[in-house]
Parts: structure tokens; C-alpha cells; sequence
């Protein structure tokens, strides 16, 4: 149309290509990729450890304590003769399991805390910060610690739930904080006005209105305190205040008689640790680029 | 800073008294030991157990206000004393682990900053992404390995006060200080490079350049003095939440801290001992973070005159 009129050139304009999210993100940000290729690894070896783990990793051998690792058993065997290597393929279900629901359960609440905190505002906003700065006075381990001596084990399908929220609370009012400055600026948005004008219910704006606003900050610190849930987990089943036997815990493995074991058997203290370690830095990899990818300013 | 205290009193107060274990059971019949009901309602009176709930807070906090923490449901000692005769291993080994973390942060953030996506930072960066994810526990397992294949060390069974031996007291408490201050160092080291070059790329640095100062003065006079404030902010935080690093650390290296002395006391329900310690550490980082606020005063003028 415009090309009609003489004397004006048509310039052609070329949309720039939208690549595939994924796509976007292994090209942009290559050791976050790379920290997802061992996670989604994780998650394989935890769901198909029947097939990937060599020997049952509760099967106790007597005659066959304290070996170093051979092909049969690649990396060594414990003091009771239990296969390490598929000790650590079984322990990654119960890292993942708890890393997982710990921090999903642990961020949600911190994100309808925060949402709720920056929505109502004034009194309700003061209060629940106040209880969150109780809580963040809390050094985590300690927090976590204090969590399983008041609950106790609360087992039900194989998990200790009660473990899931000494883990999962001290995320609480760290995510709740990110969340809520995130909302508040929100809150501000004419659109927020103009809802409210048309006289929605509070439950609809907040969920169709501020909720997908704040679901970057949320993602990001759900993956962040992945990671650090198996570390605590880990750190909770040393002290013998986790996971308990015989299920298979990378942290457990490396309680009470390991310690024992350090010169006749190294391996059944090294391969564990590297095991705890390979995966938080998995995931602490993958969520540093998550958040470089979709929002550089969050502080996790 | 006295409401958030006086919450954390009663959170922790209500929790241990309304769903915790049962101290006297723990302690009677924690093996299997066959006691009487009547023993332990003797036990729990003599303990004050029987009283209502706010009749042994008002007591707990009556006591507090007087400098009386109450005695140890376990050892009846007073837990004051059980915590002054570990406060000082648990307090050593946090300084040393800080003063390590500083010199181990500073530098290499400083670098790394520098020399942004040169070969120096990505090693820095990948030392510093991998401090976070190893276990302090577990890297002092490593370490007391390694001592004890290449030098035969064991870490002692017994506790060298400072001032008795000074080198024998450092000889020991070293390693665990290096093994919690790895992770501290990895995140101030983070900390010190964000900072560093969000601070590189502000106008006063190009008009530094521009009028030819010499770089090493752009950097630490102009740069780094204006980077500090969020990396002390993180070191003292950190400080602040050392306690927990050490918990499982003391454990480690067979150290009677104050972090093997919280295991201890949330294993056997020791009420009284389990408050006093949430209740130390929670102050202390009140007062950390107070402290921190002042030195920011002191190292940023603008915050004085606002």
C-alpha cells in the first residue's frame, strides 16, 4: 500500500526468528545445560535403579567386607559388604525424593505467604514479616534440627514427611521475602486498579492477576534450594537425624562406622561425598543460569 | 531487636512443650529400661514439668531476665556453664574460619572481577560454585584422610586451649576452620565479584580513567572500597550462621563445641539446654546484624547524613 505512493522505498523488515525456549537456553547458557544433563541423569539412574544399580544395596555379604572397587564391584564394598556404587544409585531416589518435595512444599508456602503479605498489605503485611524475621533468625541446620526433635518420624509411603518440613521451612521466609517484592511492585499496575474497579473477588485477582507475575522468582528459588535441601538432607542423616537404616543415603553412608573405615577403606567415604557434591553443584549450576536467563536482579 | 527475640523465646518454648519428646522418658527409659510411672512423675515434677505451660514460661523467662538460663535437663548442671566451657572451641574455629574466608574472598573475587571470562575466572568462578555444593562434613573427612595417609596426624582426643599451647591449639583447629570456611570463602568470593563489577562499570571509575589515575588506584581506592559494603554484609551474615556450619563439623573432627553440644541436646530432649542455645544463637545474629548496620555507616558517609 504504502510502496504505492512514489518515491518511497519499501523497506522490508525481517522478524527476527523465534528460537525454541529450550533451545535458547542450552545455547546461551552452556553450564547451566550442562548442570541439567546431570540432573535429568539423576533422575534416570533414581528412576531405573532396578536396571542401573549392578547388586540389591541391601544385601548384606560378610565374606565380602571392606573390598576395594573391582569390576564386580566398582566402587568397593562397605563394611557390610553391601556394593557402594548401587548404595549411591538407590541413595539418589532419596535425595531427589526429599530434595524435590522439601523445597516444592517449601517455596509454595513461601510464595502464598509473600503473595499474601504484599495483596492485604498494612497490618497482615507487618505481622507476617515479623514472623518471618523469627524464622530467619534461625541459622538453617539449626532450624532443621529443631523441627525433628519437636516432630519426631512421621513415615507414610516411605517418606518422612516431618523430615520434608525440617527441611522445607527454613526456605519459607526466603522465598516468601523474594516473592512479596516482586508482588509489590505489581500491586502497583493500573491493570491491578482496573481490576479491582470492575470489582473481582480478592481470590481472582491474586490468582489471575499476581500470581503469574511472580512465578519467575518462584521457579528460580525452587530450583536454588534443590540443591541445598539434599545438602541439609544430607547433612541431617550424618548426624544420624535423617534418613535412618537401611535405606540408602548418601549422608548416612558416611555416619557413624565410616568414620572408622577412613585407612582400610577410603572409597566408602570418598565416593558418597562426591555424590552429595556432584549433585548440588548440578543443581546450583542449573538454577544460577535460570536466573541469569530469566531474571538477573533476583538475589537468591 | 527485643520483640524478634522475645518471639523466638516463645516459638521455640511452645514447640518444645507442646509437641516435643518427653525429656524424663528419654532419659529413664530411653534404653529400655524398665521404670516405674510413679519414678517418672517424681522426676517430672522435680524437673517442673508438671506445671502449666505459662507458669514454666513466666519461670524460664523470670530466670532469664536474671542472667539464670536454668539447668540442664540432662546433666543438671546449669546450662549456662555447660555452654561458657564450649563457647570458646566453637567461637575459635568461627574467627579462624572468617579470617580464611576473608583472605581466601577477597583476593580471588577481586581477580576474577578483573579478568572477567578469562580462563582466571572461570577457574575462580568453578572453585568458588563448587564450594557451595561439597559438604563441610564431608571435606573434613577428606582432609582428616589425607593428613592421615601422607602425615600420620589424628585429629587429638583432647582440647588445647589457645593460651596453654598456641601452636598446638592452631595445629588442631586449623583443619576444621578450613573445612567449614571453604563453603564461606565460595560465597563471599561470589559476592566480591558481582559486586566488584557491577561497581567497575559506574561513571566516577571512567572519570578515575579518564583523568589517568593508575589502574591499581581505580581499583582499590575508587572500586573496591565502594564493593565492600555487600560483601561485609555477607561475611557477617555468614558469620552469624557459622554455628550451623560447625554442627556437623565438630562432629567430624571429635570437637566438644557448641554444635556437638546442640546434637546432644536435641537427641536426648533436653528442653531446657535446646532453648538456651536456639536462644544464643538467635541473638547473636540479631547483634551481627546490628553490628553490620553500623559498619555500613561507617564505610558508606551517605547513609550517616541521611
Amino acid at each position: 500500500m504504502m510502496s504505492a505512493i512514489p518515491g518511497i522505498v519499501e523497506i522490508t523488515y525481517k522478524v527476527p526468528q523465534r528460537r525454541h525456549p529450550v533451545l535458547a537456553f542450552a545455547l546461551q547458557q552452556p553450564l547451566g545445560t550442562a548442570g541439567l544433563a546431570v540432573i535429568v541423569l539423576m533422575i534416570l539412574a533414581a528412576v531405573f535403579a532396578k536396571w542401573v544399580a549392578p547388586h540389591d544395596p541391601l544385601t548384606v555379604d560378610y565374606s565380602g567386607i571392606l573390598a576395594p572397587p573391582s569390576w564386580n564391584h566398582l566402587l568397593g564394598t562397605d563394611n557390610f559388604g553391601r556394593d557402594v556404587f548401587s548404595r549411591i544409585i538407590y541413595g539418589s531416589r532419596t535425595a531427589l525424593a526429599v530434595g524435590f518435595l522439601s523445597s516444592l512444599i517449601g517455596s509454595t508456602l513461601g510464595a502464598i505467604i509473600g503473595v499474601a503479605s504484599a495483596y492485604f498489605g498494612g497490618r497482615t503485611d507487618m505481622i507476617i514479616q515479623r514472623f518471618m524475621d523469627i524464622i530467619l533468625a534461625f541459622p538453617i541446620i539449626v532450624l532443621a534440627l529443631a523441627v525433628v526433635a519437636v516432630l519426631g518420624k512421621n513415615v507414610v509411603f516411605g517418606i518422612d514427611w516431618n523430615l520434608i518440613i525440617a527441611i522445607g521451612l527454613p526456605m519459607v521466609p526466603k522465598v516468601a521475602r523474594v516473592v512479596r517484592s516482586s508482588a509489590l511492585a505489581v500491586r502497583e499496575m493500573p491493570y491491578i486498579d482496573a481490576a479491582r474497579t470492575a470489582g473481582f473477588s480478592h481470590t481472582r485477582i491474586i490468582f489471575r492477576h499476581i500470581v503469574p507475575n511472580v512465578v519467575a522468582p518462584y521457579l528460580i528459588m525452587l530450583t536454588a534450594f534443590v540443591g541445598q535441601a539434599i545438602l541439609l538432607e544430607a547433612s541431617l542423616s550424618f548426624l544420624g537425624l535423617g534418613v535412618t537404616e537401611p535405606t540408602p543415603a548418601w549422608g548416612l553412608m558416611l555416619s557413624g562406622s565410616a568414620i572408622d573405615f577412613y585407612q582400610q577403606a577410603p572409597w566408602m567415604i570418598v565416593f558418597p561425598g562426591l555424590a552429595i557434591s556432584l549433585a548440588v553443584f548440578a543443581f546450583n549450576l542449573f538454577g544460577d543460569s535460570l536466573r541469569d536467563w530469566l531474571d538477573p536482579r533476583i538475589k537468591i | 531487636m527485643i520483640p524478634t527475640l522475645l518471639g523466638v523465646a516463645i516459638l521455640v518454648f511452645l514447640m518444645l512443650r507442646v509437641m516435643g519428646g518427653d525429656p524424663v522418658e528419654v532419659m529413664l527409659r530411653g534404653e529400655g529400661a524398665n521404670v516405674s510411672q510413679a519414678v517418672i512423675e517424681m522426676e517430672r515434677t522435680r524437673l517442673g514439668l508438671d506445671r502449666p505451660i505459662y507458669v514454666q514460661f513466666a519461670k524460664w523467662l523470670g530466670g532469664m531476665a536474671t542472667g539464670d538460663f536454668g539447668v540442664s535437663m540432662w546433666t543438671g548442671h546449669p546450662v549456662s556453664q555447660e555452654i561458657a566451657s564450649r563457647l570458646q572451641l566453637s567461637l575459635q574455629v568461627a574467627i579462624m574460619a572468617t579470617i580464611l574466608a576473608v583472605l581466601i574472598s577477597i583476593p580471588l573475587g577481586t581477580l576474577s572481577a578483573l579478568y572477567k571470562d578469562t580462563w582466571i575466572d572461570n577457574v575462580i568462578r568453578l572453585i568458588s560454585i563448587a564450594g557451595l555444593a561439597v559438604p563441610s562434613f564431608w571435606l573434613g573427612m577428606i582432609i582428616i584422610l589425607l593428613l592421615l595417609s601422607y602425615f600420620h596426624w589424628h585429629p587429638p582426643i583432647t582440647f588445647t586451649p589457645f593460651f596453654e599451647n598456641p601452636r598446638e591449639n592452631l595445629s588442631q583447629l586449623i583443619w576444621p576452620a578450613l573445612a567449614v570456611g571453604y563453603r564461606y570463602s565460595a560465597v563471599a568470593t561470589r559476592m566480591m565479584r558481582s559486586t566488584l563489577l557491577e561497581v567497575l562499570q559506574e561513571d566516577y571509575i571512567r572519570t578515575a580513567r579518564a583523568k589517568g589515575v593508575f589502574e591499581r588506584v581505580v581499583v582499590v581506592r575508587h572500586a573496591l572500597s565502594n564493593a565492600m559494603l555487600p560483601v561485609v554484609t555477607v561475611i557477617g551474615l555468614e558469620f552469624a550462621f557459622l554455628i550451623g556450619g560447625l554442627v556437623v563439623t565438630e562432629q567430624v573432627f571429635n570437637l566438644n563445641g557448641l554444635g556437638k553440644l546442640f546434637v546432644q541436646a536435641v537427641t536426648r530432649s533436653d528442653f531446657t539446654m535446646v532453648q538456651a542455645l536456639v536462644l544464643l544463637v538467635a541473638t547473636f545474629f540479631i547483634i551481627v546484624n546490628f553490628v553490620i548496620d553500623l559498619l555500613y555507616a561507617w564505610l558508606d558517609p551517605r547513609i550517616r547524613y541521611r
